[in-house]
């Protein structure tokens, strides 16, 4: 197996974490893994990616080539498009529906839908307002996620084993709050 | 032992603690910050020195002296921190090595989090140090025991060049067994660190002597490697550093059908470049940064009898990190450019977060200087350097760290008032006292604000040398105590803001301004922990 993917946010969103989780399960497969992130300036509110690639054999290049990313998993509509170029043509944006409006000129949202949902291979969906029903208002980014791993090709349990571990040490409502989030979203993405 | 998942900058933390490192030095900066971060988490870094330093230079310094004791250090930095740390990088060149001295430098092709895009390798050719230029996580590892063994069988310093995305990508890294630290050990030779002219010559000359070794270093190095059959011989490619794998990533699976050479030591191993290019009918370089290797190659006396392909003629972008698809590009490959950007996307640049003490030491900045127009603000490097845009619109200069202060008394000596610096309280220690001693000194009429949010906050929130004790150091430095004023920074005290700000504008002589509150991102973290 061999999967590119590139988490799209807004700094402070929580795309670093998706990629752990995700991590976390393709090493316990004992994948390969290569993931580069964002730090620094564009971390104050600016746009932030990450390229998180997995694969059974070696992997050499820490960036995703244009044309080659299996999936853009995004946390914000407008965010998801920015990285259009990198997506394959059976490629997948899975995406949350809710801006993050921290800018004076941000687009009308159904511009922003209609381009999404030109992409074939689409899931748009209301991941803040899903959080806020399951009392999981923190746990937007692991809806997402939860909507992706279908198409990621990892089970329900491989992905909770990866949240329990990563997610322990801040204690068991944590946890919980946060595997609601992810079958909630897995919901959504059958 | 079990693969660790590691930042390119964390694995060469975790190497240099394996290989018995006394002490790190260094001061915050985007893409080097992780390296000290890593080590100031870590529980095998205990009693080792691992505290930021106010600059680079100061960090540079209290690692060669390390290094004179016999211990094994390593100082680390991004890019301008190197020009800040020039004069003791360059000259330990000349006093040499005595326990292993490792310099980190991290580069930001791209500028991701910088103010310019320079290539490191240069200075490291300029000292005529070797220079090991990592190409993955593994050998950020293994670059720390080879550099530490390198520098002590020749006593000299050893650059090691990081790029963004290696510094700030993730992948497994396989440990070995560490090593215990030196012991202290004075050099052998009590001159060593004795740069008077007539030692120095002869230090010189030894370091000229040494260059042939470092280049048979080179052509034996683990790190480079020379790949001369192949079936295609019209082109020969020499990658450096990153660029080899996005060589691979492109012919992904298949073999490469040109000879390919890598380099990630230097100097350049000049009898396989040769060779190389008097096998091939043409050369093509990839290169993280700037042409260092192709300018190298090119000479003023080439002919161009054979073409040498790079970015001095445009096969690749002059400027800029590279990645797969220019590598492609340059190979004659199909772009893989998928959909282009809808133009519904709008940019997103970084902005100061929802209730920094910054915006409101502008806002308030901003009314006082209503009267005098635009053009005043020298400012400096950090979050305030966002002030630049609106809603603010605050500040007209930043160009490196102290910059803010003296441009300002520059100003206000060819007679431009006001002359207002804004600094960050970071930024002051780093490189603001010494500007401060010079207004002093000449009674510059200048309005010194310190942007007092208890923290290195573009970095991720880093503590400084200068915390808790930013009146007492501009007092200390002959500021008058009636001109020290401090204020906290919120919405409610705005008139009195606009107030002090306009007395010290009015004051003709040095007045320092403090506007003090803490930095809501670092404020957040420390509510975490506790509850
Ligand atoms: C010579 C040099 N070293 C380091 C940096 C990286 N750097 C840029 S801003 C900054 C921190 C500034 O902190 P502070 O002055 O406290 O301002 P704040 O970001 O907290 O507002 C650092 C470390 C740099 N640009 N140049
Ligand atoms: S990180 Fe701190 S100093 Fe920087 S913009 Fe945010 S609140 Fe302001």
């Amino acid at each position: 197996m061999k999967k590119d993917i590139i988490l799209a946010g807004v700094g402070g969103q929580g795309i670093l974490t998706i990629a752990t989780i995700i991590g976390t399960a393709a090493l316990k497969r004992g994948m390969h893994l290569k993931q580069a992130e964002v730090h620094g300036m564009s971390q104050r509110g600016g746009d932030v990616q990450s390229h998180l690639r997995l694969s059974d054999e070696a992997i050499w290049s820490d960036l995703i080539s244009f044309g080659g990313a299996d999936m853009i998993l995004s946390v914000e509509p407008m965010e998801a498009l920015r990285y259009l170029p990198y997506l394959n043509a059976e490629g997948w944006i899975i995406t949350n529906a809710v801006p993050f409006n921290n800018i004076a000129n941000y687009p009308d949202v159904e511009d922003i839908y209609s381009e999404i949902k030109s992409i074939p291979n689409h899931v748009l969906f209301e991941a803040d307002t899903i959080a806020k029903e399951i009392k999981a208002s923190r746990s937007m980014n692991i809806v997402v996620l939860g909507a992706a791993i279908k198409h990621l090709g990892f089970t329900q349990a491989e992905i909770e084993d990866a949240i329990r571990a990563i997610f322990a040490r801040k204690g068991e409502a944590i946890v919980e709050a946060n595997i609601r989030a992810l079958q909630a979203g897995i919901a959504i993405g059958n | 032992m079990d693969a660790l998942m590691l930042l390119g900058d964390e694995a060469l933390a975790q190497g240099a603690l394996d290989a018995g490192i006394s002490g790190f030095y260094a001061y915050p900066g985007t893409p080097s910050t992780e390296i000290m971060e890593y080590v100031q988490r870590s529980k095998q870094a205990e009693g080792i020195h691992r505290t930021w330093s106010s600059n680079e230079k100061t960090a540079m310094e209290s690692a060669i002296g390390m290094s004179f004791a016999g211990k094994r250090t390593m100082a680390m930095m991004k890019h301008v921190g190197l020009n800040v740390a020039a004069d003791p990088f360059m000259n330990s060149a000349f006093t040499g090595a005595n326990g292993g001295l490792l310099v980190a430098v991290a580069d930001d092709p791209s500028m991701h989090s910088s103010q310019n895009e320079q290539d490191s390798r240069f200075y490291g050719k300029f000292a005529m140090i070797p220079i090991l230029e990592p190409s993955n996580q593994q050998e950020c590892y293994d670059m720390a025991f080879y550099g530490f063994e390198l520098s002590e069988k020749y006593k000299v310093p050893v650059l090691i060049r990081l790029t963004t995305r290696l510094s700030h990508s993730r992948a497994g890294v396989v440990r070995r067994a560490p090593i215990s630290q030196n012991g202290l050990k004075t050099p052998d030779d009590l001159f060593q660190f004795m740069l008077l002219p007539a030692i120095a010559r002869k230090k010189y000359q030894h370091l000229i002597e040494l260059q042939n070794d470092f280049v048979c270093e080179s052509a034996k190095s683990p790190f480079n490697s020379f790949q001369f059959e192949a079936k295609d011989l019209s082109k020969g490619i020499i990658c450096t550093g990153l660029a080899y794998n996005y060589l691979n990533e492109v012919f992904q699976g298949k073999e490469i059908p040109y000879p390919v050479v890598k380099i990630c030591q230097y100097p350049l191993p000049n009898e396989q470049i040769h060779e190389l290019y008097n096998k091939c009918d043409s050369l093509l370089i990839l290169e993280e940064g700037m042409p260092l290797v192709e300018e190298q190659l090119k000479g003023l006396a080439f002919t161009g009898m054979k073409p040498i392909h790079g970015r001095l003629d445009g096969t690749l972008t002059r400027d800029g990190e590279l990645n797969p698809n220019k590598v492609a590009k340059a190979l004659g490959l199909p772009d893989t450019y998928g959909k282009p950007i809808p133009a519904v996307v709008t940019g997103r640049p970084p902005m100061l977060c929802v209730g920094c003490p910054h915006s409101d030491s502008y806002l308030a900045l901003n009314e006082a200087l209503t009267e005098y127009g635009r053009g005043h603000v020298f400012s400096d490097i950090g979050c305030y350097t966002l002030g630049f845009m609106p809603p603010y619109n605050a500040i007209n200069s930043c160009v490196d760290m102290g910059a803010s202060i003296t441009m300002a008394k520059g100003a206000a000596d060819s007679g431009h008032f006001p002359a207002i610096a804004v600094i960050g309280d970071s930024t002051f220690a780093h490189s603001g006292l010494t500007g401060l001693l010079d207004c002093i000194f000449d009674k510059s009429n200048v309005v010194i604000v310190i942007l007092d949010n208890s923290t290195t906050g573009m970095t991720g929130g880093q503590d400084y040398t200068a915390f808790g004790k930013l009146e007492d150091i501009c007092a200390g430095l002959g500021v008058e105590k009636e001109h020290i004023r401090v204020f906290v920074p919120f919405k409610k005290n705005f008139p009195e803001m606009v107030q002090i700000y306009k007395e010290e504008i009015a004051y003709n002589g040095v007045s320092v301004i403090i506007p003090r509150r803490e930095c809501v991102q670092t404020l957040k973290r420390k509510h975490k922990m506790e509850g």
